[in-house]
């Protein structure tokens, strides 16, 4: 989590939140990653609707999808509902 | 001393506790019905169909479900109370854990009855011993008149903000369950002032703000969730300072229950019986202590030095008030009503040997499993446990350190 972890003085008891989930970036628990092609892309929006973790989003400036990889674990759901093949689903470290 | 005036009544421990439930205000009651705790509740859910309560009272389909739904009950801030019994806590065994983890302030009374199998509805404390590394406080109590009053008390613990743990308030099946004895009962507004409301302490919540420490949709927070090898240790280690917190609380109620009603039980912790120049003594839980104190009796008016400390608080363990209290016995007699099958001794036994370990003059120790399945332990029995003590003394000689009181061979 990139902070220094507090002690169990420090700490709020029965495990209360004290930080905001987002903090905590699920990104580095993922084995493939997405990689989509823009020009296959039919801009039909499905994908953000069955991402589990909402870490898809439409910008409306580039017109285009974002991946918010700090949070996408790759499970590979947008690449198995995508009705077009947009969306490949890469192994970490190796090139598309 | 107390210039409240109390009521005396027949009752049996259920129906004692389920007074003390009454008067202490509380919001919910989640149970499922077992034998011998059955009482507790059905004389609960009458208050509540004659309108003497306001308690919300929800019947569930089983224990597991029962204590799940006291947790939710308390997390947002209501006093909580239920009560079970041999399978019936087994059942609710992995919400006990999720409890104390939790933090939630349940009262629950355990009317102690054996385990199955085979099927056995009398006394014996292998329920809540198996449950005694739950993160529950536990106090074991002699007679109806201190279920009554532990009651009270277990209420003013679990919410103290140092200690925010559940409580079980144990009482022997039948011996204490189903059977009428005279309990001195404080009028209703005596406990109410006594206890007062829970206090809801503050936490620090997901934008590491100071919220209140209960469910609140207009002060969300997540209580309990996860937490891995990176923070779940913090937590357990919570856990045990609060236990530790736990010890001078129970005193501390325990006293100031003392100035309001005019009882007593030891220290709250411990309580001892003759134990001072005692040479030969037992050690023992729950409503067996009473009839050992008889037999004390009967061994003094012989000029026996015999004596007896009864462990109140089982959790947190009174470590250095037990230490303290056996300095000077030379023979001891762990009594155990349980077994730890293939343990060497029972629960008692290890707690206390373990206490004695590196002192000075360590006394010899025996333990005793007696009364399982709710085998009656009669006083020429213990007379023969404190006979063997002193054979021990003359002989400076241990046989057997693990012995089986009551058991046909």
């Amino acid at each position: 989590m990139g902070q220094k972890a507090s002690g169990w003085k420090e700490i709020p008891i029965a495990g209360v939140c004290w930080r905001p989930s987002t903090e905590y970036q699920t990104g580095d628990w993922r084995t493939f990653r997405p990689i989509h092609d823009s020009n296959k892309c039919t801009k039909c929006l499905l994908c953000p609707m069955v991402c589990p973790d909402g870490a898809i989003k439409w910008n409306a400036e580039t017109e285009n999808i974002e991946f918010a990889y700090a949070f996408c674990k790759g499970c590979g759901i947008c690449a198995n509902e995508c009705p077009v093949d947009a969306i490949q689903m890469v192994r970490e470290g190796e090139e598309v | 001393m107390t210039t409240i005036k109390q009521n005396t009544l027949a009752l049996n421990g259920d129906e004692a506790v389920a007074l003390a439930v009454k008067q202490s205000d509380v919001d919910v009651v989640a149970a499922y019905p077992i034998t011998p705790q059955t009482i507790i509740v059905e004389k609960f859910s009458e208050y509540i169909a004659d309108g003497e309560v306001e308690t919300e009272f929800v019947c569930t389909e089983s224990e597991h479900s029962a204590l799940s739904a006291c947790l939710t009950a308390s997390a947002t801030g209501a006093r909580t109370f239920t009560a079970s019994a041999s399978a019936g806590l087994a059942l609710m065994h992995e919400i006990l854990y999720v409890t104390s983890g939790c933090r939630a302030p349940i009262v629950m009374a355990i009317a102690n009855r054996a385990l199955s199998a085979p099927i056995n509805i009398h006394c014996d404390h292998s329920d809540s011993m198996a449950e005694r590394d739950s993160g529950w406080i536990q106090i074991y109590v002699e007679n109806s008149q201190e279920a009554y009053d532990s009651i009270i008390q277990a209420f003013r613990i679990a919410e103290h903000p140092d200690v925010l743990l559940p409580v079980m308030v144990c009482l022997d099946a039948f011996f204490l369950s189903h059977t009428l004895e005279n309990v001195k009962t404080l009028p209703n507004e005596a406990v109410q002032e006594f206890i007062g409301d829970r206090q809801i302490p503050l936490v620090l919540g997901h934008e590491g703000e100071k919220v209140p420490f209960k469910l609140d949709p207009k002060n969300p927070i997540t209580i309990g969730p996860l937490a891995l090898y990176d923070y779940y240790f913090e937590h357990k280690r919570q856990q045990e300072e609060a236990m530790r917190e736990a010890l001078r609380i129970i005193r501390q109620v325990h006293n100031e229950f003392a100035e309001t009603s005019g009882r007593k039980y030891g220290n709250g912790l411990i309580e001892t019986y003759h134990l001072e120049d005692a040479e030969i003594a037992t050690v023992c839980v729950g409503s067996t202590a009473g009839t050992i104190k008889t037999v004390v009796d009967q061994l003094r008016e012989q000029g026996v030095k015999a004596g007896i400390l009864r462990l109140r608080t089982l959790r947190p363990l009174p470590f250095s008030d037990i230490k303290k209290a056996l300095e000077g016995v030379k023979a001891l007699a762990v009594m155990d009503r349980s077994n730890s099958f293939g343990g060497h001794g029972g629960p008692v036994f290890h707690e206390i040997r373990h206490v004695l370990y590196g002192t000075h003059s360590t006394p010899f120790v025996v333990n005793y499993i007696f009364g399982l399945g709710g085998r009656d332990m009669p006083q020429n029995a213990i007379l023969g446990i404190y006979r063997d003590l002193q054979a021990i003394l003359k002989t400076e000689r241990v046989v057997e350190d693990v012995r089986f009181a009551g058991v046909r061979e």
